[in-house]
């Protein structure tokens, strides 16, 4: 390939700023949906909301594929063993929740009673029977995954204000769109 | 006083036919029986029930003409499977309980489409609107156990279930396919 790994590829980009987009959609809807008044709008508010997480999920499995057959570029030697360790870790499990908070909110849906069918058309599985304790658990699993995913979005973006102002280095832009890629 | 003709017409065939019938069916088993639905939100699949209604029926195969039925639904006993649902549709711009505390079916007649397969022909009241309905039905006895399954399909527009704001199909579907499972016994030993 090149000799050039500076760069994430254009594939990882495209796909990290689609779900980040998409993300910062369903959070907030998600927060803004739940204490609506039954109304056609909740409907299709909580429609909407289910709809993009599932899309959420769908990318997320492309990245990962994506992601296990590209190495991605390694991390500059100017930044300190620990702090790759840490970002590592922060990345990884953001990766995770990308597959968790999706699927937590689709199990909570089924166990609700509520099908998932994506953009109206396509029927998801329930794989869970509807239950009622169940889905409120879920529900609180949901939330909490999506507390998590929260903090570590502050700190992924902390970092990279830090890389960007006072390390001075390249991490952000290698993800940002438009630069050249080998 | 609506129902005062129709009652005294059932009450004046089931004496009629008490005397003729060998095995008539007319004490129906609410608790085995069921009146559910099934609608359609945002092109997701759900269903319900209601939890309280009476059901009347007057059934010989033998004589299809002198056949009544009759069922009275609570509608406030609505289970849409969700609370949030419940509490919605018992409201004024759904079924409006407090002033439409109760939806009938009055049968105006039943025809045989064969085997035991039927048809049935009757009158849907739902908040304050009478339409015309009919609705397939199939029984099957065994021994002094009737079974009646069948069901309709309904535009809940068509009543004004759902006003307002939620006249929006897109929503929440206007067809609603009801159907209904009763159980009915015989009454043993006359003739
Ligand atoms: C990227 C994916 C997703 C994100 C970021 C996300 C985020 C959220 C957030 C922040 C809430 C509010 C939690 C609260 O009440 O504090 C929420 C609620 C909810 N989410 Fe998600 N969600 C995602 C995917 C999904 C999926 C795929 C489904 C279902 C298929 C789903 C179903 C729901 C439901 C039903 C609620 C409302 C719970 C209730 O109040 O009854 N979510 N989501």
């Amino acid at each position: 390939m090149s000799t050039n790994v500076e760069r994430y590829t254009h594939t990882a980009i495209a796909l990290h700023w689609l779900i980040a987009l998409l993300i910062f959609i369903a959070f907030p809807l998600g927060l803004y949906m739940s204490d609506l008044k039954l109304s056609p709008t909740k409907l299709q508010l909580f429609s909407y909301h289910k709809w993009i997480g599932v899309t959420v999920f769908l990318l997320a499995v492309g990245r990962i594929v994506w992601r296990a057959t590209h190495r991605p570029p390694a991390l500059p030697d100017s930044i300190p063993r620990l702090q790759q360790f840490a970002s590592h870790i922060v990345h990884g499990f953001l990766y995770a929740l990308l597959f968790a908070v999706p699927i937590s909110g689709w199990l909570m849906s089924s166990a609700k009673g509520f099908k998932t069918v994506l953009f109206g058309i396509i029927p998801l599985p329930d794989l869970l029977e509807k239950d009622k304790e169940l889905g409120k658990l879920l529900e609180i699993v949901h939330q909490s995954l999506n507390y998590f995913l929260l903090l570590l979005v502050v700190l992924h973006v902390a970092a990279l204000i830090k890389h960007r102002f006072i390390d001075r280095d390249d991490v952000l832009t290698r993800m940002l769109p438009g630069g050249k890629h080998a | 006083m609506i129902y005062l003709k129709e009652i005294m017409l059932f009450l004046g065939l089931l004496l009629i036919s008490c005397h003729s019938s060998a095995l008539e069916f007319k004490q129906v088993q609410t608790s085995e029986s069921t009146v559910t639905f099934d609608y359609k939100q945002m092109g997701v699949p759900l269903n319900g029930k209601f939890n309280k209604f009476s059901a009347q029926v007057a059934f010989d195969p033998a004589k299809l003409a002198t056949a009544q039925a009759r069922l009275d639904i609570e509608v406030a006993s609505i289970d849409t499977g969700s609370a949030d649902g419940d509490d919605a549709v018992v409201g004024k711009l759904w079924f409006n309980a407090k002033s439409f505390p109760a939806a009938s079916f009055i049968s105006t007649g039943l025809k045989s489409l064969g085997g035991n397969r039927y048809e049935a022909m009757g009158k849907l009241s739902v908040k304050g609107k009478t339409l015309d309905v009919v609705a397939p039905v199939t029984f099957q006895a065994n021994g002094n156990r009737g079974v009646f399954d069948g069901g309709f399909t309904i535009k809940r527009l068509d009543y004004a279930i759902g006003e307002g704001e939620w006249t929006d199909l897109g929503t929440v579907a206007n067809e609603i396919p009801i159907k209904f499972h009763i159980v009915v016994n015989a009454t043993p030993g006359k003739k």
